[in-house]
């Protein structure tokens, strides 16, 4: 007789599976605002029953789908690779997909709002156009010089490590939006446009890069950044962010000086 | 009350005040900043050769007086000392502040008015200090008669 898959073999309870998942009680609040409903935001509150295993995705998934399905946020892939549930959760800029509601206090109760400096079209939801705007500005694409190659365009290893830290980038605005600079008026390009302007700067393949420094090396460009080091600690992939602008502003100076 | 209307996504419309005015390039921001480090790493030494000799060598804190900065500066050295002193830190501490005002102002109006007070009180307090360095006389002689200290030659 065939034998079954290891999937389809019964399992005493308990062996294996490791267990019964601890829950435990948290108090969500959420910053809603409705412009249809009232032009003043206000705090909403949620005692929900949760597992360890569960982010606070997960809780703003309960509230929406079992308690007030008029609470808005983004969110798409729900593995952190997306970049759409970046949230102010606990006043940090985090992904909520990435964040377990057991890392944080529960027994206070766990804040969530919108990111700040881009302005909340409702509830979780805020108007990403000026950031991508900043993005689209720093030309986020391979340029290249002369005849295309009939192959692929060779790299060695090294050349490739130059700019890796950099391309992890899921443009979730966690960075831009934890800028005290940007807070202030939203004109400064912001850490993620200058991260992925370091992407292609940096890369050997591309013939833009002196193009990209003249549009950082604008008013609004990498000279506002004051390395408080907020984007740093925000980057939910861990991109040293604030390296990354130094060593653009070097690029710059040792072009000009 | 009047319903906003909310604009449908991917419109292309980046929402009035996030739009840069374009045509800010030069080099300004760089050199502003590349002034800052230097004149910070050199004003570290002016300022601590500056606390030392005024406070700890010799008689110390005690010894300041009218006639220790008189005696100063008929040294051209300390004269070109306390001018460099004076002009990088004045420079320094005026393009920082310059930079906070542009980090916390919200509206161009305001920032204006901030800096237009800055940049005044600096020139006021750059050209004074350099005009008191250059034309300081230890011994001002008024009507033939010999002012302030007794060490002064007699006229």
């Amino acid at each position: 007789m065939e034998k079954e898959p290891a999937s389809k073999v019964e399992l005493a309870p308990g062996v294996g599976g490791g267990g019964e998942i601890p829950t435990f009680d948290i108090t969500l609040k959420v910053r809603r605002y409705n412009p249809e409903v009232s032009d003043e935001a206000h705090w909403d509150e949620w005692q929900l029953t949760m597992y360890g295993t569960d982010r606070v995705l997960d809780a703003l998934h309960k509230v929406k789908w079992e308690h007030d399905g008029s609470v808005s946020f983004r969110r798409s892939c729900a593995h952190g690779v997306c970049g759409s549930d970046a949230m102010r959760i606990n006043g940090r800029n985090r992904l909520a997909c990435k964040t377990l509601l057991k890392d944080l206090d529960t027994s206070k109760p766990i804040l969530v709002e919108p990111i700040k400096g881009l302005p909340v079209e409702k509830d979780l939801i805020v108007d990403m156009e000026p950031f991508f705007q900043s993005y689209r500005e720093i030309m986020p694409f391979l340029v290249s010089k002369g005849h295309e190659p009939t192959k692929e365009r060779l790299q060695s290893a090294e050349e490739r490590d130059r700019y890796d830290d950099t391309t992890k980038c899921i443009l979730c605005a966690a960075c831009t939006s934890s800028c005290p600079v940007f807070w202030t008026d939203g004109q400064y390009f912001g850490p993620a446009a200058i991260v992925n302007a370091h992407r292609f700067i940096f890369d050997s393949r591309d013939d833009a890069g002196d193009m990209r420094l003249e549009i950082l090396n604008d008013k609004e460009g990498v000279w506002r950044c004051r390395t408080t080091f907020n984007c740093s600690e925000a980057c939910p992939r861990g991109i040293q962010v604030t390296k990354a602008i130094s060593e653009v502003k070097q690029a710059i100076l040792t072009r000009k000086v | 009350m009047a319903t906003p209307t909310i604009e449908s996504p991917r419109s292309g419309r980046v929402s009035p005040g996030y739009s840069r005015t374009p045509g800010s390039r030069g080099n300004f921001e760089m050199v502003a900043w590349l002034f800052m480090r230097l004149s910070g790493a050199i004003l570290v030494v002016l300022i601590f050769v500056h606390l030392y000799v005024n406070l700890v060598a010799g008689d110390g804190i005690s010894g300041i007086d009218f006639g220790f900065v008189a005696g100063k500066w008929a040294d051209p050295v300390w004269q070109i000392w306390d001018l460099t002193l004076l002009w990088l830190s004045m420079l320094h501490g005026t393009n920082g502040i310059r930079v906070i005002i542009n980090d916390y102002a919200e509206k161009n109006s305001t920032r204006m008015w901030l800096k237009g007070v800055l940049y005044t009180s600096t020139v006021v307090i750059v050209v004074l200090g350099t005009l008191v360095i250059f034309t300081f006389d230890p011994c001002p002689v008024i009507d033939g008669v010999a002012h302030v200290a007794d060490y002064c030659p007699a006229p």
